[in-house]
């Protein structure tokens, strides 16, 4: 193990890697019971160190939502959202089965694990 | 020293030179020879030579070291540098660094410049590296970021496009009044010009959004003792502070409420002064949202009533709150990172007012006894936020 490194990759590999497997983990702080997005290798703002990772429930309420426009053939608009899941940690991501400008702040979302550009992401589905 | 010391910097050093060259379109120039060419017409606008510079400040998003590679252009050896790249409020950020080595004695000239041709070369320019968990999503920043922010204030305070739209015509109003200004010459704009421009990330659309330009601007900063006896009217810098909170907008706290409010308070207990006491109000408005935001967080009203304090155009020329008088970043320039335009317009409008002659402007561009200006910058995405007070001498 590299010195002073605590595990075998970093925290945005670790978490890439468990989207790769089908899995939504988030990091909690077991110290302060709280949740904390996006990886890192300590608590932001008091950098306690004693983390877990936890599978997230994937549930989450629309923060703010955009839709982007874009050319028909670029790929057409498309939807760019803040979630804030239930575990508290505020994330981008989409919001998609709905037209891109029809997502609502307040929503309920749940999150499935899609590809983007051939690269596992989360996307979220209005519930 | 602590938190209750920090006067300590107030109405110590000044400007005593400023410029801007190759604004609008500067094709056949480079950000450099921009940036450069802006820093002799300073020094010249301030009757100082160039060797006697030796504090560099600089940023631009076409360099990675530009006080390095500003000061090898401009032939000079500083004693002090400061690059820092925090965004479009760098300069202002600059500018306290180049407060606390002059007052500390470190130099004795310092000059803060920009330059960019981004215009020329194709279109808005950033050095800004992929955001990790973001970039997959391919938002288009940095529109995007603001429009996230303009969706969350309209949704908590039921501010309209209409609300928004507002900013930019107040905005249009005052460059109309400005030689300077790219729009100049471009007519005014309607509330239905605004919302029927083309959408670009919604609730934005492109009237919303800031000119894409080429420029450069420079100011010269010295001690406040030796600013006395140059050729202008000095301008001194009463309060400055800065905060950031995030870098990435899905890491911003609060949508709708920015660090401004933070660099604001501390910049405005610097100067002795309060928001309400400023003659001229110079925001970063690098999107109608910000100057909703902007105002509320500086002061000049409570968390959500911006709405109703620029209704009417009580922003614009006519109006009640003298703000963006140059027509800001939506319709004076933007040639990529604003912030030492704000800084410029604050303080011409403030050597105006004491008989410079810092350019024309049509009837009612020049504000009449201005004595106190705040520049306000922003950076990143509502990221970085900087404050400057300025003042004429009987102000300190």
């Amino acid at each position: 193990m590299p010195e002073k490194l605590q595990g075998s990759v970093g925290p945005e590999q670790q978490f890439k890697n468990y989207l790769s497997e089908g899995k939504f983990m988030i990091q909690r702080c077991k110290s302060l019971d709280r949740f904390f997005f996006h990886p890192r290798v300590a608590f932001p703002g008091t950098g306690e160190r004693d983390l877990e990772w936890v599978e997230a429930s994937g549930i989450g309420t629309v923060h703010s939502t955009t839709c982007n426009r874009r050319l028909p053939e670029k790929g057409g608009d498309f939807n760019l959202s803040l979630i804030t899941l239930d575990e508290g940690p505020r994330m981008m991501a989409r919001v998609e089965g709905t037209e891109p400008d029809k997502v609502e702040i307040g929503q309920k979302v749940k999150a499935r694990i899609s590809s983007l550009n051939g690269e596992p992401a989360i996307i979220f589905d209005i519930l | 020293m602590n938190q209750n010391d920090i006067n300590n910097l107030r109405g110590k050093t000044a400007v005593v030179g400023l410029a801007e060259s190759g604004c609008g379109i500067a094709s056949g120039w480079s950000a450099m020879e921009i940036m450069a060419n802006s820093v002799h017409d300073a020094l010249d606008d301030a009757g100082i030579k160039l060797n006697e510079v030796d504090g560099v400040f600089a940023a631009t998003a076409f360099h990675s070291m530009a006080a390095m590679s500003l000061s090898e252009y401009l032939g000079l050896k500083p004693k002090f540098a400061d690059g820092s790249q925090i965004g479009g409020s760098s300069f202002l950020s600059h500018i306290l660094t180049a407060a606390l080595a002059l007052d500390a004695g470190l130099i004795n000239v310092a000059v803060v410049a920009y330059g960019s041709n981004q215009k020329s070369i194709g279109g808005f320019k950033t050095i800004s590296e992929a955001m990790p968990y973001e970039a997959q999503y391919e938002p288009r920043m940095p529109v995007t970021a603001y429009a996230l922010a303009a969706k969350r204030y309209m949704h908590e305070f039921g501010a309209s496009r209409e609300d928004l739209a507002n900013v930019a015509v107040s905005a249009r109003d005052w460059a109309l009044l400005n030689p300077r200004a790219y729009t100049y010459d471009k007519g005014p704009l309607t509330i239905e010009d605004v919302l029927s421009a083309r959408p670009i990330v919604d609730p934005l659309g492109k009237l919303d959004c800031c000119l894409v330009t080429d420029g450069g601007a420079a100011v010269v900063m010295t001690r406040s003792d030796r600013a006395k006896d140059t050729k202008n009217t000095p301008i001194y810098l009463l309060g400055a502070a800065m905060e950031h909170h995030h870098r990435m907008v899905s890491e911003m706290p609060d949508l709708v409420r920015t660090s401004a409010i933070d660099s604001s308070q501390r910049a405005f207990k610097m100067s002795s002064y309060k928001a309400t006491d400023m003659d001229t109000i110079q925001l970063y408005d690098a999107f109608t949202i910000n100057t909703l935001l902007f105002l509320e967080d500086l002061g000049f009203c409570k968390k959500g009533e911006a709405i109703a304090l620029v209704k009417n155009n009580n922003i614009g020329p006519s109006g009640s709150l003298k703000v963006n008088t140059n027509g800001g970043g939506l319709s004076c320039v933007h040639p990529g990172m604003y912030g030492l335009f704000v800084t410029l317009e604050a303080i011409r409008q403030l050597r105006n007012s004491a008989g410079d002659n810092v350019g024309e402007r049509l009837n009612g561009g020049w504000i009449d006894n201005a004595k106190l200006s705040v520049a306000h910058g922003n950076g990143g995405v509502l990221s970085s936020q900087v404050t400057n007070v300025w003042g004429v001498s009987e102000t300190l």
